[in-house]
This record gives C-alpha cells, sequence and structure tokens, in this order.
C-alpha cells in the first residue's frame, strides 16, 4: 500500500506528457470517441429495429455475439491486420478504437431497442390515432418513453468503455493503461496500483455523471420509481473479458 | 448496484489486465508433478519467442537425463522472472550474458565475451549459477528502415545523436526506465530521441511501428527474421553499449546438480549465433511450436 500512495503523492507522476493529468485525458478521449461511434451506430439501430420489429432476430443475434468476442484478442488481430493499411499513430489508436466500439454497441442496441419495444402498444395506438406518423410516433412518444433504457444502455457501455480502454496501452496508445502495462514491464507494483485505482475512480466517476444526466433529461413521470417493472429489466452490464 | 457491478467490471479488467501481461503465471506444468515434485527443476523463460524456444530446449536435455522437468514459460520481462529466480519460484532461465550482468550491475563490463561473462558471474546473486555460455549471440539493437539509413547516412548508433530529437524511438516497455535502455543511450551515446513509444519486445508491433513510420528507430534482436525480411538496417555499436549476449543458462545452485550441468553445458557446446538465428526463423516465421523446434534439434545434435 505504501508503494501506492508514495507514487501518489509524487507530483512528477501527476505532471507532462506522461503524467496522470495527460493520460486521464486521453483517456477520456478514446472513451468519448468511442462511446459517440457506438450510439452513432447502435441507437438508430435499436431504434429501428425496436420500432419496426424488422431484423429483430438477425440483429440482435449477431449484437449479442458481439459481446462474446474477447476484447484483447480482437485488438491484436486489429492491430496486425489493419495496422499496416493506416498511417501515423492511427494505425494503433484506429483498432483500439474499433474494439471498443464493438464491446460498446452491444449494451447501447439493446438498450434502444429493449426500450422502443417494450413501449405499451396502447400507447403507441393512441399516438397513431392521433393521427401522428410513424416518425412521430418514434420520435415523440416512443424515443421519449424508452429512455430510460437507451441511458441505462449508454451508461453501461461507458462503464465498460472506460474500464476497457486500459487495453489500448498494450498495443502502445496511452491512456490510463500505460500504468499498468508500464508497471507491470518494470515492476513497478505503486505505479500499477496507482493505475489500476484512477482507472476505477473514473469508472465511478462517469456512472456519477450519466446518472445525473440522465435524471435531467428524462421526464419525471417516467423516471421516478426506481422499482418499476420497465427499469428493474434494463439491460444488466456484462464484466468486460479480454 | 450498478457501482457495484461497475466496480466488479472493473477489478475483472484489471486484474485480467496484469494477466494478460504477465504470460501465463499458472502454466501448467507440461511434465513431472508426482513425488519427485520437490526436486524438479523449474524452468522460466521470458515474454519472447526466442527465450522461450532455448528454455523448451534447455527442459528437453534435461529431460533426456532424465531429470524431471516443468517448465513456466513467458513470464514476461527481466524485472519480473528476476526476483522469481532470486524466491526459488523458478530454478533455470535462458539468459545473455551482458544484458543480464548490466541488469545486476549497470556499470558492469560487457564490452567483449569474456568480460561480460566474468561481469555476469561477478555480480549474480550467491543462490545462483552462471553455466558456460554457448557461442550463440542475441544482441539488442537499434534499427532502422533502409529508407531511414539512406537519408540520415547513419551506418552507427553515434551517427543518431544529431537526428535523434527528430525521430521517436520505439522498443519494449521496460526500455523506458532500464539501464540497457533510454536512460543508457543518452548516457552512452547521449542521445535524446523526441519520444519513446513503448511496443513489445522486439516483436510483431515494433517490427509494424518500424516498417509503417510510428517510430524511426526501433530495438529488435539481432536474430530476428524480420530485419532480414523487412531490409531493416541495425546500426552498429562502437562503444558496445549492448555487448557481447552470449546465451547462457543460469540456475540456481540448489538444484544444479552434475547431471543437470552437463546436460545444459551440452547444449551450450552445440548452440551458435546462425543456428539460433535458424530456430527462431522456425518459430517465428514458420510458426512452429517451440518444443517440436527445440525436440527437433536436441536430437540432430545428440542430446535427446
Amino acid at each position: 500500500m505504501n508503494l501506492l500512495w508514495e507514487w501518489l503523492a509524487d507530483p512528477n507522476n501527476w505532471s507532462g506528457p506522461e503524467g496522470v493529468w495527460a493520460r486521464l485525458i486521453e483517456h477520456l478521449s478514446y472513451s468519448l470517441v468511442t462511446l459517440v461511434i457506438a450510439a452513432v451506430v447502435g441507437i438508430p439501430l435499436g431504434l429501428w429495429i425496436g420500432h419496426t420489429g424488422k431484423g429483430r432476430l438477425t440483429v440482435v443475434n449477431l449484437v449479442n455475439g458481439m459481446r462474446s468476442v474477447p476484447t484483447l484478442g480482437l485488438l491484436f488481430v486489429a492491430v496486425l491486420v489493419v495496422g499496416p493499411l493506416l498511417a501515423g499513430d492511427v494505425a494503433f489508436l484506429g483498432p483500439a478504437i474499433f474494439v471498443l466500439v464493438i464491446l460498446a454497441i452491444p449494451p447501447i442496441l439493446a438498450g434502444a431497442y429493449a426500450g422502443v419495444e417494450g413501449v405499451d402498444p396502447g400507447v403507441r395506438d393512441a399516438a397513431r390515432g392521433m393521427g401522428m406518423g410513424e416518425l412521430q410516433v418514434l420520435t415523440k412518444v416512443e424515443i421519449p418513453v424508452a429512455l430510460p433504457l437507451i441511458f441505462s444502455g449508454l451508461r453501461s457501455a461507458a462503464l465498460q468503455v472506460v474500464a476497457t480502454a486500459t487495453i489500448a496501452a498494450s498495443v502502445s496508445v496511452g491512456g490510463l493503461g500505460r500504468f499498468l502495462i508500464d508497471g507491470q514491464a518494470y515492476r513497478d507494483y505503486g505505479e500499477m496500483a496507482a493505475g489500476a485505482l484512477l482507472v476505477a475512480l473514473l469508472a465511478v466517476c462517469v456512472d456519477l455523471v450519466f446518472a445525473a444526466v440522465q435524471r435531467l433529461v428524462v421526464s419525471p413521470g417516467l423516471a421516478a420509481p426506481n422499482d418499476s417493472p420497465r427499469l428493474r429489466a434494463a439491460p444488466q452490464p456484462v464484466p468486460a473479458t479480454t | 448496484m450498478k457501482k457495484i457491478t461497475g466496480f466488479l467490471a472493473l477489478t475483472l479488467v484489471a486484474v485480467s489486465l496484469s494477466a494478460c501481461a504477465s504470460g501465463n503465471p499458472l502454466a501448467t506444468p507440461t511434465a513431472g508433478g508426482g513425488s519427485a515434485a520437490g526436486q524438479a527443476i523449474v524452468v522460466g523463460s521470458a515474454n519472447f519467442p526466442e527465450s522461450e524456444l532455448l528454455a523448451e530446449i534447455y527442459a528437453g536435455a534435461l529431460k533426456a537425463k532424465g531429470i524431471t522437468v516443468t517448465t513456466k514459460l513467458n513470464i514476461a520481462s527481466r524485472e519480473t522472472y528476476v526476483p522469481a529466480l532470486k524466491n526459488g519460484e523458478i530454478d533455470l532461465i535462458p539468459e545473455y550474458t551482458g544484458a543480464f550482468a548490466k541488469y545486476l550491475n549497470a556499470d558492469a563490463d560487457t564490452s567483449d565475451e569474456a568480460a561480460a561473462l566474468a561481469s555476469l558471474r561477478a555480480a549474480l546473486p550467491a543462490t545462483l549459477q552462471a553455466l558456460e555460455p554457448s557461442a550463440a549471440q542475441d544482441k539488442d539493437s537499434i534499427s532502422v528502415t533502409q529508407a531511414t539509413a539512406d537519408k540520415y547516412s547513419l551506418t552507427s548508433i553515434e551517427d543518431l545523436a544529431q537526428y535523434a530529437p527528430e525521430m521517436v524511438l520505439g522498443g519494449p516497455p521496460e526500455w523506458k526506465e532500464r539501464a540497457a535502455g533510454v536512460p543508457g543511450l543518452e548516457k552512452v551515446y547521449g542521445l535524446r530521441f523526441k519520444a519513446f513509444k513503448p511496443l513489445d519486445v522486439a516483436g510483431p508491433l515494433t517490427v509494424q511501428a518500424l516498417k509503417n513510420g510510428q517510430v524511426q528507430a526501433a530495438n529488435l534482436f539481432t536474430t530476428d527474421p524480420a530485419i532480414k525480411a523487412n531490409g531493416f538496417v541495425v546500426l552498429d555499436d562502437p562503444k558496445s553499449f549492448f555487448g557481447a549476449q552470449n546465451v547462457i543458462p543460469v540456475i540456481t545452485k540448489a538444484k544444479a546438480t552434475p547431471e543437470a550441468v552437463a546436460a545444459l553445458n551440452g547444449v551450450s557446446a552445440k548452440l551458435d549465433t546462425d543456428m539460433l538465428a535458424t530456430l527462431v526463423t522456425k518459430v517465428v516465421v514458420d510458426k512452429a511450436d517451440a518444443a517440436d523446434v527445440a525436440a527437433e534439434w536436441l536430437k540432430a545434435n545428440g542430446l535427446s
């Protein structure tokens, strides 16, 4: 434990391009880029499947299959196959973001799809009865009602991505994972422990931020009861496999 | 609930990451066990193919003499396996005279083969014994692409001093702190690179990074078939920074029975640099199993 506190107490470990702050910003930016890409892919696809019921079997099974892909293994394959096609630092960063996106899509898609599909058919019929078109039904009724589940998908994806982005360090990219990989290479337990602790704290903070945003944007009529069956059916985060 | 699952997921990631990085600490023994387990020699190796191959060769040669052997291969860098060797968690490791001497004593003289061996023997802890070195050498190197060598007309590491501030150096993560890595290069050759990029142990990542220009200079092993395959230029080392690097078995004294010593010295007597490079090529390029390559070589040399 002493090693950990000594490492954290040393100001040299916090500043500069290899310090904690720089690594933290790298880590957050990788995670953010990953989440944006995964959301751009996962949410529209999930909404479409939930709304139309089309492609459910194929897409949902395919995406659930993606959950079982070992991220670390995929990372090395991606780097060795895709890396030579890219120039500069993107050759390692690109594959790292790609495998994180693969990790993040399943919970996001599941949240969007389950949220829309779970909308009470009566509500949907009422909306149509009021003369809404399909797009209006989706944007004015289904999405607002599905928002808690969409957020819940985003939250579990964010948590997994922030925790798993450490593997990027194994292919020379930055992020908080550098402390784990480098500490292991030269046997600095304090650095490794500090890296692990920082990643854990970061993940909890990110989750809290998402919780706060969720509380702000979700309609109060939907968000209130914590014991509502719909919320309990939220997709559970899957422990990241590496 | 969410937070708890979050913590669990994180712990899992952290644990599995460290497990991945350290190779397989719980590697299953390939032979032995049973009543003789207490006397078995545990052969370890570093986390790069040549070290694993040499460990397999040592293990095979010992087995041929009826000695019980278990293997713990692909452990990690020297920083990790040397403590394990001192603690007796492993008993035998293939080493390189100069690099190991420098690890034990940053100021060790490793300029030629005899000096490196003497430095190593002098610096070894009392519980360990360095047996006979082989003629085979595999050095760390600073290598560049042919294009880089032409551009700056580089032939030796000394020539780099002027251009290093424009170049990114790639190497294994432990190089950042090691005497035989970035700090030593600065001290001996006055090289201050623009940045150091932690890659793998002179493996595919390093080759790719050098080929594609993410790094302009990189640490490669001189036996690496990728050097020839990609036309890389190994820069001369006039100050003998990497020194002599003869392959040498280092063993715990308690396990160094006369039979074991004879078997291991028998391996050293037959091994030379070209042969080692050929064997490494079989593993790295032809993707042959290290244990099979080792067994074949032992058989061909009458050691099995």
